[in-house]
């Protein structure tokens, strides 16, 4: 499978014993090979491939209609913009925080404390952290109750729109997704930050310029790539997430994570079979795309920083 | 002092020579938390002057150069550029040329755009420029590069890169930050021969620190040995050398061998034989006088007459020369320096004869 | 003493002293050309960041905090709600809850050993034996972030049918499943281990002097691996305790599903696991930061581009 294709590559002549003694080490790497067929490559063939299925088993992109269903389109694009929104947001403020950070000791009290609290806000949160927003701006939410005390009963928080809680609704989701999506920034971007170099800056002075023309004509410069890289990373990472929503709003499904689980349950599109399949593949689809940019911009990133 | 310029000079029009700045640092001291990285620096630099800094690692060379361009703050004392104090300006105003050890040239932009940098940091228009960018570029001979990147280039010329933006500027004083260190050996020597023309050529007081002995001397007008953070020697390579003022330098500045001895007035009793003492010397006793390789010599094996037995321990051959080490009969080592045709065998018995100058001494702990 | 030539080039500091005046000690602000931000700025960032991100945190601790009702607008606080945790008489309604924990500790006990016993291995392998595939295996580790849980799941679900048929449908079977999401996470930490330490000369050194290869792999490779082998599994114990989405999916019972059924009757309760269970993997993250920086790759030889 992925691990045997460069079989052909190995380059040890095929002489008797050579090749004899190569392909019993071969059997070192079958292990983890059968593992990750078993658990990632069936699986993912599954997800992205039942789509073109339909109920009886023939092959068919009749299923693909299930985008032109109003409401998916609907979750579909709501999954979109709140990953753009908060990968936007998220990547800016987070690369204000590295910038507050360069310059500290690497493996100071500061540092290690920020990428270890990083770390499990950006990428263990989940449910957790939907407990911790309602805790915060839920109806009964610390920050919602002292509102409602300084005279706004009706406020932002516990009325948004009309329609009730904030946070129970689409919109509401911004919030706890950029409560892990500034982490996230801060550990994706932080290398590129201090891979800027002290003489860079320096050199920048001693010809002439400015803090300001630093930061205009070099630094954003050079750090472009990974910026970016990052950008889409949030992107990727707010797309895909689902825990956080499903212990938010368990009544409806609003994004394309949501919708899966709901298709899988129980089907409610018509004349399509294998929605939460079909939904997959978009998804996936969307996904490639973005790491293909993300790699693309880390391999500009690195040429510069070696 | 100053320094003789060859009567022809480049006369580009970007790059034309000018006078260069007189540097005087005085009583500068520079204090770390913790720890005083200079003592009290003074040093004077005449216009157009090259001098290097030498020193081990730590002996506060690199914070002197810093200090100067702005890099760093100083504690105390003045630095003074054309007679005016400049310790108040910031870096970007000194209007000085830097290179660095590795790593300054800004990847994102081309050689090119990387050269005409601090000409665009002052404003100049983009036609002048390119024409002065290309000038300098074409000074350290990579006219043909402009439109690559850093990354593309070999070391050395990342380096010639540094110095054409450094120079591009016309400014009054050139620093260069160890700029051969990063380099293989042979670009070393090609590139320090290039920067000297260079900057005699153009007349730029230089300011040039390294931790290669060899090197300083090469290239340099005067030579300012620095130790534990402060100068302990000013003087033009063969003063240093001929003539060190303390152990330190003697030792430090080319090869040496310290061997035990008598001081007594104004003669150094070395191995037995009187020599005359370098300088004023410490008070008579015990000492350990300072003989160069070059300064002693194998004696034919049928010489008659006084010389200093040794076996050869081994013999080196440098290609223009050969050095051997022998052993005295009391254990000592030296190194002779020597003719290549004179092939010592490992275990030979040698004579040795020492040539009469003049030795330096310390007080022997 | 020599006397020294040092003075005689130098001008008389006393004569200039005379001719300019003195402006006693200088301080030129090194902040002013370097990349970094001044000390005023970097604080302003970090704390106003910093207070921003605890409230979540600390809104939490406070509402595991509330003892009751608001009378007359006061709240009174105390530590019921934590007691009422060890209390036997509530053992019946949060069974479920410490079912889930014990399912998740299981769960995470096989993963590691996933992460033990197939991974590092097989990495180490590739790494002796096969350099060439270092790049697919790298990427084979990358692809669960290209393809969230959230699509694999929709493969999960049949392929863990089969599994139950084969072997019930055990909480502990999810430890495959798990161990695919934890890929990424678990690849990183020995990876740069790995680049940091020169495997490959070392073992070689090793043989030189006589050893086999099990004692190579014992007593050279092995104690050098010690740093990125302890955050990989740190890391791994930290995302099983974090999954949600698989076992949801999976209907199990583990620590996050139980979290957030609990919600619903006693939500104190929840929050309370919730903060415990962050406060526990920042702690690990934190303990994975002071293992040492090999996070940035150690001392990379040019070797390494393959």
């Amino acid at each position: 499978m992925t691990v045997a294709t460069p079989l052909a590559s190995a380059t040890t002549s095929g002489v008797g014993n050579i090749s004899r003694r190569r392909s019993v080490v071969w059997l070192g790497l079958v292990p983890f090979a059968a593992y990750v067929l078993l658990f990632l490559a069936i699986p993912a063939v599954l997800a992205v491939g039942s789509g073109f299925f339909d109920s009886t088993g023939k092959f068919t992109l009749a299923n693909l209609a299930a985008f032109a269903n109003p409401q998916i389109l609907q979750h579909f694009w709501n999954s979109i913009w709140i990953a753009a929104v908060t990968a936007i947001a998220g990547s800016v403020i987070g690369a204000v925080v590295c910038f507050a950070l360069l310059g500290t000791k690497s493996d100071g009290f500061l540092r290690t404390t920020v990428d270890s609290a990083s770390s499990v806000l950006a990428q263990f949160g989940g449910v957790m952290l939907a407990f911790a927003f309602i805790a915060t701006i839920g109806a009964q939410g610390i920050i919602t109750k002292w509102l409602i005390s300084i005279g706004l009963v009706q406020n932002v928080f516990n009325n948004f729109d009309g329609k009730g809680v904030l946070l129970y609704q689409v919109v509401g989701l911004l919030i706890p997704y950029l409560y892990f999506q500034v982490p996230l920034m801060v550990l994706t971007f932080m290398p590129a930050m201090e891979g800027l170099k002290s003489t860079w800056a320096e050199a920048n002075a001693t010809l002439g310029g400015t803090r300001g023309t630093f930061w205009l004509r070099i630094g954003m410069p050079i750090l472009a790539p990974a910026f970016f890289g990052s950008l889409i990373l949030l992107f990727a990472n707010s797309f895909s997430s689902y825990a956080t929503a499903a212990a938010l709003i368990s009544s409806q499904a609003v994004i394309t994570p949501l919708d899966i689980k709901q298709q899988l349950t129980s089907e409610t599109v018509v004349g399509v079979s294998n929605t939460a399949g079909v939904l997959a593949l978009g998804m996936v689809i969307v996904m490639i795309v973005l790491m293909t940019g993300y790699s693309a911009l880390q391999r500009r990133a690195s040429r510069w920083q070696r | 002092m100053t320094v003789t310029r060859p009567a022809t000079t480049a006369t580009i029009s970007g790059l034309a020579p000018r006078e260069g700045a007189t540097v005087e640092l005085v009583n500068v001291v520079k204090d770390y938390a913790g720890h005083r990285a200079l003592t009290g620096v003074n040093l004077s630099m005449a216009p157009g002057e090259f001098i290097s800094l030498l020193g081990p690692s730590g002996c506060g060379k690199t914070t002197v150069l810093r200090a100067l361009s702005g890099l760093e703050s100083i504690s105390d004392g003045r630095i003074m550029i054309d007679g005016k104090d400049v310790a108040h300006q910031p870096v970007n105003k000194r209007d000085i040329g830097m290179v660095f050890q590795a790593y300054s040239l800004f990847p994102h932009l081309t050689v090119q755009q990387n050269v005409e940098f601090g000409l665009r940091m002052r404003k100049v228009d983009a036609a002048s420029r390119r024409t002065r960018a290309q000038e300098a570029l074409d000074m350290v001979g990579l006219g043909h590069l402009g439109e690559r990147y850093a990354h593309q280039l070999s070391g050395g010329q990342q380096q010639r890169v540094a110095l054409a933006r450094a120079l591009v500027t016309r400014p009054r004083v050139l620093l260069l930050d160890e700029p051969l260190s990063a380099l293989d050996a042979k670009v070393r020597v090609q590139l320090r021969d290039e920067i000297r023309r260079i900057q005699t050529d153009l007349g730029i007081t230089t300011l040039f620190v390294t931790h290669d002995q060899e090197e300083a001397l090469a290239v340099s007008d005067r030579v300012a040995v620095m130790r534990d953070g402060n100068i302990e020697q000013v003087g033009t390579p063969e003063d240093l050398y001929t003539q060190p003022a303390t152990s330190f330098v003697a030792t430090f500045v080319g090869l040496s061998n310290p061997v035990a001895a008598e001081l007594s007035g104004d003669t150094v009793t070395v191995l037995g034989i009187p020599l005359p003492l370098l300088g004023t010397g410490p008070r008579d006793g015990a000492v350990t006088a300072y003989i160069r390789p070059e300064d002693i010599a194998l004696a034919s094996p049928d010489a008659v007459g006084a010389g200093i037995p040794a076996t050869v321990v081994v013999s080196s051959f440098l290609g223009s020369l050969r050095r051997t080490q022998v052993r005295l009969d009391d254990g000592t080592l030296l190194f002779v320096q020597h003719d290549v045709l004179v092939r010592p065998a490992t275990g030979d018995r040698v004579t040795l004869e020492l040539a009469g100058r003049p030795v330096a001494v310390s007080v022997r702990e | 003493m020599i006397s020294s030539n040092a003075t005689a080039e130098l001008i008389d500091p006393a004569a200039v002293a005379a001719t300019t005046p003195s402006p006693g000690p200088i301080r030129v602000s090194r902040a002013r050309f370097a990349a970094e931000p001044s000390n005023l700025t970097r604080r302003v960032i970090l704390i106003v960041v910093g207070v921003v991100f605890l409230v979540p945190i600390l809104a939490m601790i406070e509402f595991s905090l509330r003892v009751g009702q608001p009378v007359k607008n006061v709240q009174t606080y105390g530590f019921a709600h934590y007691l009422a945790v060890f209390d036997p008489a509530n053992n019946q309604a949060y069974a479920n809850l410490f079912q889930g924990i014990a399912n998740s500790l299981g769960i995470c006990a096989i993963t590691v050993a996933i992460v033990l016993v197939l991974l590092l291995p097989t990495m180490i392998f590739v790494e002796l034996k096969f350099p060439r595939l270092r790049r697919v295996l790298e990427f084979i580790c990358i692809i669960p972030i290209t393809i969230p849980s959230i699509v694999l799941v929709v493969g999960f679900v049949p392929v863990y049918s089969v599994v139950a048929q084969i072997v019930g449908s055990y909480p502990w079977t999810m430890a495959f499943a798990v161990g695919i999401i934890v890929l990424p996470y678990a690849y990183r930490p020995i990876a740069a281990n790995l680049a940091a330490v020169e495997v490959v000369v070392l073992s070689e050194a090793g043989r030189s002097l006589g050893a086999g290869w099990g004692q190579v792999l014992l007593r050279v490779i092995l104690p050098n691996l010690r740093r990125g082998i302890l955050a990989s599994c740190f890391i791994t114990v930290a995302v099983v305790l974090g999954e949600y989405t698989i076992a949801s999916f999976l209907s199990q019972n583990t620590f996050q599903t139980a979290l957030l059924l609990v919600q619903h009757t006693d939500p104190y309760v929840a929050v309370i696991f919730a903060v415990l269970a962050l406060v526990f993997a920042f702690v690990l993250l934190l303990l994975i930061g002071r293992l040492g920086s090999l996070r940035r790759g150690g001392t990379r030889l040019s070797r390494r581009s393959a």
